[in-house]
């Protein structure tokens, strides 16, 4: 009975020292980024200009969300349409659907710094776009359209088949169906997915140094080379020049990551929270 | 259309219907059939091809990698490449050894840091906490994982790296900065799928153990956790994939020297790491020597892959 009491004891120290440990280093990242970056900000540092004597991270904001836009553009048409194939027009058993399933986990799981050597050889120089916006933005497009696919289907999945039967049923198409019927209900899971995604597009580095280039001015064109904030926080702290600025900057790019992470968790939350019916 | 065209049309469609568990047939009305059908056609196209996208992009991938990396690894002679010990670009010298374990070596560091953490981790959520401090710790863990990997590698560059100068002397830049950074990263990997793995055992599991006398600890360290083995050995292989493919925050910490490991004090240079790093001004055979690393880079990711995918298939099931 001794024994076993100490034992349980120890099991359960072990546990939680396990969890102490994970929840120490959460606060200690953010915390310290925190600390120390919050009072490095300054007005100068939202700058419409970079140079060198301030290293202004506006023009890196400004590039973010363009190259977020534009890989939505590209990614949430073709992410959603496929999830429609796969949830409402695709028949079990398909070789097709598992050959679609296979590669959007192979896609997945790719590394982002193969996604931007591949878009350095495929969109960059074979089809001469250069370092590019555009060029970057196809490239996370990609990286981002299994992410899209997944949360989208899913989100389709949830709607209860009830609502087909009744559209069915009253003489609807398939097509009218699914926008008019299905689609309506799953919106807040897809936009929440494609929130994901954006969290995604916001934190990448690795995908984006050789393909959309580390150019800090806001892009004339989508051919124009352009740094995002994540590019812009690698080059401050790779530099190692701009301490102060460096942790300003992790700070303001941390509190973005963080709050369209969180926005999407409480979208999809609600969701969970919801009935059908 | 005839008659009995239009019947066949309609027992389609109910066939159709019926096999995705809908039991309702259409019943479209008979005017307009046939713009209706083309639009119907027409939407049923672009969304198959929309998801052929997925499909594309793989098959790019691998064509665009293979292509530009089979020829200089060839040239080199794939022996010499992949098991070659020095890395000097200058001379035309291109082995991948030192890489390739400096891979190794830093993802088994940070398994050694992330996954009893991450385990113990949750196994806490979901076998110790109450509610109230699980919807504490799950959004902070979510967190955790949406931390950009920049952000990480700025974090090991000033807090890291600094305290294993002070520390042990050197430079700090090490193999042990940058596993313990990855750890760091694969911890939320580990700890949500490991989660939902312990979730889903069978409670008559647990309610057996202790109806035979055993402690709610014991029940969860010996039936619970030996249970849910395949979900939490999925969670270790995809931390081992995401700690792998990582570039950026090991770059920043890790010393990047192209050489064989000399210890956990001591520089290393990752695959990924050797790509980003002189991808940028390479040319000519270097450059083919890069693209080949990414190559043995995305062949020991797809290998991680399918490790995961029978995992986990074996899970689900």
């Amino acid at each position: 009975m001794m024994t076993q009491k100490i034992e349980a004891a120890g099991a359960r120290a072990l546990v939680y020292t396990g969890t102490l440990f994970t929840v120490t280093i959460l606060l200690g990242v953010v915390g310290y980024i925190l600390i120390k970056g919050i009072p490095n900000l300054s007005l100068n540092l939202f700058a419409w200009e970079y140079s060198t004597e301030n290293v202004s991270l506006m023009p890196a904001l400004i590039n973010t969300i363009l190259m977020t836009l534009l890989s939505l553009i590209f990614a949430a048409p073709l992410g959603i349409f496929a999830a429609i194939y796969l949830a409402e027009y695709a028949k079990r058993g398909n070789k097709l659907v598992k050959l679609v399933r296979i590669t959007a986990e192979t896609l997945s799981g790719i590394p982002s710094i193969i996604y931007g050597l591949f878009g350095l050889l495929f969109f960059v120089t074979a089809l001469g776009l250069g370092m590019s916006l555009l060029a970057g933005a196809l490239t996370l497009s990609i990286m981002i359209l299994p992410l899209i696919m997944r949360t989208t289907e899913e989100a389709l999945i949830a709607v209860p088949v009830e609502y087909r039967e009744g559209s069915f049923g009253l003489g609807a198409g398939r097509l009218r169906t699914v926008f008019k019927v299905v689609m309506p209900s799953a919106i807040p899971g897809i936009l929440a997915g494609i929130i994901l995604a954006i969290g995604r597009i916001v934190g990448e580095t690795a995908a984006l140094i050789y393909t959309a280039g580390t150019v800090a001015k806001v892009p004339d064109s989508l051919l124009d080379s352009t740094r995002t904030l994540s590019v812009h926080m690698y080059s401050l702290a790779s530099e190692g020049l701009y301490t102060d600025q460096a942790y300003a900057t992790a700070a303001v790019l941390l509190v973005i990551v963080v709050g369209i992470n969180a926005l999407s968790a409480y979208i999809a939350k609600r969701i969970a929270g919801r009935s059908y019916g | 259309m005839t008659d009995g065209k239009k019947v066949k049309s309609y027992k389609n469609q109910i066939l159709s219907s019926s096999e995705k568990g809908v039991a309702f047939a259409t019943l479209t009305p008979l005017y307009g059939m046939n713009s209706k059908k083309l639009k119907e056609g027409a939407a049923t196209a672009v969304f198959a091809l929309a998801a052929c996208v997925s499909i594309l992009a793989v098959a790019l991938i691998c064509i665009f990698l293979f292509a530009n990396g089979i020829p200089g690894m060839s040239k080199i002679g794939i022996l010499n490449f992949i098991t070659g010990t020095a890395w000097k670009p200058g001379n035309n010298i291109f082995g991948i050894m030192p890489m390739i374990l400096g891979s190794i070596y830093v993802t088994a560091g940070a398994l050694i840091i992330g996954v009893p953490a991450g385990i113990l981790t949750a196994m806490f959520l979901s076998r110790f906490a109450s509610a109230s401090r699980v919807r504490i710790l799950q959004p902070a863990v979510a967190l955790l994982a949406g931390i950009p990997s920049v952000v990480y590698g700025f974090f090991g560059l000033i807090v890291i790296v600094p305290a294993i100068r002070e520390v042990f002397g050197g430079s700090g830049t090490s193999m042990l900065a940058a596993s313990i950074l990855l750890g760091i990263m694969i911890l939320p990997t580990i700890i949500t799928i490991s989660e939902s793995a312990l979730n889903a055992a069978p409670q008559s599991y647990y309610e057996g153990a202790l109806a035979l006398g055993a402690t709610h600890e014991r029940a969860v360290f010996k039936i619970i956790l030996p249970a849910a083995k395949s979900g939490v050995t999925a969670s270790i292989i995809l931390g081992v994939g995401r700690a792998i493919g990582e570039a950026m925050a090991v770059m920043m910490v890790a010393g990047n020297q192209a050489r064989l490991p000399e210890g956990i004090f001591k520089g290393v240079r990752t695959l990924t790491s050797n790509i980003v790093m002189e991808m940028g001004y390479a040319a000519d055979l270097h450059r083919e020597a890069l693209i080949a690393t990414a190559v043995v880079l995305f062949v020991f990711i797809l290998i991680i892959n399918m490790l995961f995918s029978v995992l986990n298939r074996r899970v689900k099931s």
